[in-house]
């Protein structure tokens, strides 16, 4: 196999392919159920998919671009984007850095109940929203368990921006932890020992070695921390006061604008979330291919 | 059940696996496709299972054109590389699968799976898991499983590539009396030449999807028809040389060529293969006179079980040459590094230089 | 989890245990806290007077039978459409197939007030399909196939994303090895692909109704709102709280935060076992053991 005095004159390695294909015939699967699950999937993915989301952009096209202007960019729209992006960027970047920790913390420490640590991380997927929202207000109020504490401060937790921002961190912790941890615990001990005997001290060796192998998949986590709290309801809606131009969000803003039954107005201001959130996707989609291709 | 591969092509994408692919299994044989890793033997091998379908060309198994055959109706035992066993499924039911399909009733079911696990030495297992397996009783389960539904054609792909070396000796030798005792049809794909000239009747050396040369394994080893089954099969000294009178000459040395009729007068360049084995060392020159025999220096000797490879630099040369002694000679000759010895060369291959190839 | 083996003979260094105080606090304040809080409350009034909101008002018992009805059927269609996409997706390659892919995470990311408000554009009045439905004589918005639309929508990439990295990580081998021991399509399905996906598939399932009986922005959207017909549990929290009644409206949270416990269970469970199958996964493909090998009869 090992040719000893190596030959030094080889031709590229493409030179057969210089010759025409045959002509191709129809491909066969031998693996079954293309034609059904191929059926099943388009249907569903176009009515439920496709064709909601492009009527809502149709709808919205239809007003023009001087009534698109009108309706999705009024004062109160403005505003309610304003609290939304801001709302949801805050606790995107909360949760990424809490996120961080705990997620460290299940990669890297044996814990003290580190398995129940590890099951509570999933609560917020699996309570409503609307639980949430609810019990969250219900403790930030000055009668409620950390109101009472907390209000005389200063520190108003329900009916208020902050009040949004703790309801948003919740909803997407699960997001910032899940998406890091793994990439913790796949994480090459032997560089950062190799750090440390070239010298580097332990928060050198963190933020020079470590951190930058992380941040991918900080970025990943925070992307779609973001993107679940942009589209937030359910929580927000009991905790916010939902008072326009200061707390009220662009989701509570479609709903209020659809229960006076005006649709343009909705509509509009639906396809600039729409817009958000598929960047977003797009944003997300790169980034974990980007990670993909970092792991390997 | 004789199979006949005709004109198969088979690309993927841009990268062509199979080029106009002719073979011809004979009933009863059983057949080594050798190659390296991307040229065309699995492709081939799943080709004929119908696992792949082919761009051109057919199959036909005894003269029945069965190109456009679905895989499920070829009645081909397949052994996968991983074994591809049914994880969720005991060894007994792994065994059974093919003969449920086929709605065997339930006590020749039994019988039959009772009996090739006793074939492939499994009595006993029939209730574990494959994760509860080690790979060569996996690899026999897999093989037992092909079997069950009695196909007239067995087709292995790489079937010891996943086993450690002691193992895969062992299951080879039993393939072999296992093929003997059944005498059905059988094809598999290696990569290692020594399991396809131990196992096989007939070797099938395939380079870019093609088929280079295809023998019995010491017609393919003797006679290379090409350079590339040359350099595939083992270790060889190459240089490039001048050929005259059936005779290459090497540092000035004439060696003979192997299967020239010495008529050819003309001289021509030409790449020339030594095979270790066939290169001599002494201390002397030999009585044949020295100016058969090259001087060069011992730089390394190395044990190997039943030979010991030499390297040793000729006078004058840039580059090592390999001598593989048989160990008793070796010893005998006793060779330090350093010292000076004669290099005999006995025979040697020559190919044209526009006779080029890639791996 | 890998958890290092050696981290418990050594002493914990200060930065550890702060680390782990952090994220116990973390977690306390922003989980542990406000679902202990939600029982508290729940309870305050002793569990008769929890029974009895629950029980005793025909429009919450109600909201739980719809919640009930309507999650498990969107539970259905997705796990129908879960298994026909992962397999279409993992055993074949053709153009479009990462656009695809793509679209299925799409209801992850869009608000689902905005996805309700698309399925109202279709089915309301004033939609699309408004007039032809309403000769008809369907009514989907404010109307239970609404409610069931709207959850299959928000819900639908969950059965997919388990199928897809477990159907991946398998391989096409074995039910190649099927289809060459004669197979045809519905036994390769129910005999190889099934039992090999039981567990992801269960997976999703769980996660798609714990979602799918949460849901409350797209359902709110498409419901109404209109108590004791349109009303499931989630929107019978958010009606009573907004009608003063906050006990009533935390008894029936309660069920849902119960609910919720039960399926992290279930997960819990569910995820060890992929676990095991995952670590067999790899065991099996791994080189020869040798020790193994030599208790060989």
């Amino acid at each position: 196999m090992i040719a000893l005095a190596h030959d030094t004159h080889r031709p590229p390695a493409d030179a057969p392919g210089a010759r025409p294909l045959p002509p191709r015939r129809r491909r066969r699967a031998v693996l079954p159920g293309f034609g059904l699950s191929a059926a099943i999937t388009s249907l569903v993915v176009t009515t439920l998919v496709i064709l909601p989301l492009a009527v809502l952009v149709l709808r919205a096209a239809s007003l023009g671009p001087a009534g698109f202007a009108a309706a999705a960019w009024t004062p109160r729209a403005r505003a309610a984007y304003a609290v939304s992006l801001s709302a949801a960027g805050i606790a995107a970047a909360v949760s990424s850095l809490l996120g961080l920790v705990v997620a460290w913390v299940l990669a890297r420490i044996d814990a003290p109940g580190g398995r129940i640590l590890d099951a509570l991380v999933d609560v917020p997927l699996a309570l409503p929203t609307a639980v949430a929202g609810l019990v969250y207000s219900a403790l930030y109020v000055k009668t409620g368990w950390l109101g009472q504490w907390l209000v005389p401060l200063g520190i108003h937790g329900a009916y208020s921006f902050l009040g949004i921002v703790l309801v948003l961190v919740f909803v997407s912790l699960p997001f910032a932890v899940r998406v890091v941890q793994p990439v913790i615990e796949s994480l090459d001990r032997e560089t950062e020992e190799a750090a440390r005997i070239l010298g580097a001290g332990r928060s050198q060796t963190f933020f020079r070695v470590v951190l930058p192998a992380l941040l991918p998949a900080v970025v990943t986590g925070f992307a779609l921390s973001l993107a679940r709290a942009l589209g937030e309801y359910g929580s927000v809606v009991f905790i916010s006061g939902n008072m326009p131009f200061r707390t009220e969000i662009a989701p509570v803003l479609i709903v209020a604008r659809l229960e006076e039954f005006a649709y343009a107005e909705a509509t509009a201001i639906a396809v600039v979330l729409l817009g958000l959130s598929v960047s977003l996707l797009v944003t997300v989609n790169a980034l974990q291919q980007r990670l993909a291709a970092n792991s390997q | 059940m004789s199979i006949h591969v005709r004109d198969v092509s088979k690309a993927f994408g841009s990268f062509r696996a199979l080029d106009r692919v002719s073979l011809d299994v004979p009933d009863g044989a059983l057949l080594a496709l050798l190659g390296p890793s991307g040229s065309g033997k699995t492709t081939l091998l799943r080709v004929i299972a119908g696992l792949e379908h082919p761009d051109a060309g057919t199959i036909t198994e005894d003269g029945a054109d069965v190109t456009e055959r679905h895989a499920r109706s070829r009645g081909v035992g397949f052994v996968f590389q991983h074994y591809a066993l049914f994880r969720h499924m005991t060894v007994f039911e792994n065994v059974a699968f093919g003969l449920r399909i086929r709605h065997v009733p339930r006590p020749e079911v039994t019988r039959r799976v009772e009996e090739l696990l006793r074939l492939v030495r499994l009595e006993g297992l029939g209730g574990r898991r494959p994760a509860q397996l080690s790979g060569g009783q996996r690899q026999r389960v897999a093989l037992a499983r092909a079997l069950a539904i009695r196909p007239r054609i067995l087709l292995l792909d790489e079937p010891f590539g996943a086993l450690d070396a002691k193992v895969r000796v062992e299951l080879r030798q039993w393939l072999r009396r296992l093929h003997d005792e059944i005498g059905m049809t059988s094809v598999f794909v290696t990569h290692d030449q020594e399991e396809a000239f131990e196992l096989a009747d007939e070797v099938v050396v395939m380079n870019h999807g093609r088929i280079e040369q295809r023998g019995t394994p010491a017609e393919v080893f003797d006679r290379p028809a090409t350079p590339f089954v040359m350099d595939f099969l083992g270790t060889v000294n190459l240089f490039h040389g001048r050929v005259e009178n059936g005779r290459a000459f090497w540092h000035g040395i004439p060696i003979p060529v192997d299967g020239s009729d010495g008529t050819d007068a003309r001289p021509r360049p030409a790449r020339v293969y030594l095979r270790p084995h066939e290169l001599d060392i002494s201390r002397t020159a030999s009585p044949s006179g020295a100016e058969s025999s090259l001087a060069a220096e011992v730089v390394r000797v190395a044990p190997a079980g039943s030979v010991t490879r030499v390297a040793c630099r000729p006078c004058g040369a840039d580059a090592d040459v390999q001598v593989d002694l048989p160990a008793e000679r070796a010893r005998d000759l006793g060779l330090r590094p350093g010292e000076m010895v004669r290099v005999t060369p006995r025979t040697a291959r020559v190919f044209p230089v526009d006779h080029d190839y890639v791996i | 989890m890998n958890r290092p083996v050696h981290a418990a003979a050594r002493t914990p260094t200060p930065i550890a245990v702060t680390l782990v105080v952090a994220a116990w606090a973390i977690v306390g304040l922003f989980v542990v806290v406000p679902l202990a809080s939600v029982f508290r409350e729940a309870f305050s009034g002793g569990v008769g007077a929890w029974w009895a909101a629950l029980a005793h008002d025909p429009d919450t018992r109600h909201a739980i039978w719809l919640s009930l009805t309507v999650a498990p059927l969107a539970v259905v269609f997705n796990t129908l459409f879960g298994v026909a996409a992962a397999w279409l997706v993992a055993r074949f390659r053709f153009p479009g197939r990462s656009l695809l892919i793509t679209l299925f995470d799409l209801p992850f990311s869009v608000s689902p007030v905005v996805a309700g408000l698309a399925l109202v554009l279709i089915f309301g009045r004033q939609g699309l399909l408004g007039p032809t439905l309403a000769a008809l004589g369907w009514k989907v918005i404010f109307s239970w196939p609404g409610l069931v639309l709207a959850t299959t929508f928000v819900t639908l990439p969950l059965v997919v994303r388990e199928l897809l990295p477990v159907m991946e990580s398998i391989g096409p081998e074995e039910e190649m090895a099927a289809v060459s021991l004669g197979a045809n399509g519905w036994q390769v399905f129910t005999r190889v692909t099934l039992p090999t996906i039981r567990w992801a598939l269960l997976h999703g399932v769980v996660l798609a109704n714990a979602r799918a009986v949460g849901e409350f922005g797209a359902v709110y959207v498409v419901s109404g709102h209109i108590a004791g017909a349109t009303d499931t549990m989630p929107l019978r929290v958010e009606k009573l709280f907004q009608e003063y009644r906050q006990p009533a409206s935390m008894a029936v949270a309660s069920v849902l935060a119960g609910l919720a416990l039960v399926t992290l269970v279930a997960k819990f469970v569910i995820e060890r076992r992929l676990g095991a199958e995952s670590r067999e996964r790899q065991a099996i493909r791994a080189p020869d053991d040798p020790v193994v090998e030599a208790a060989r009869p």
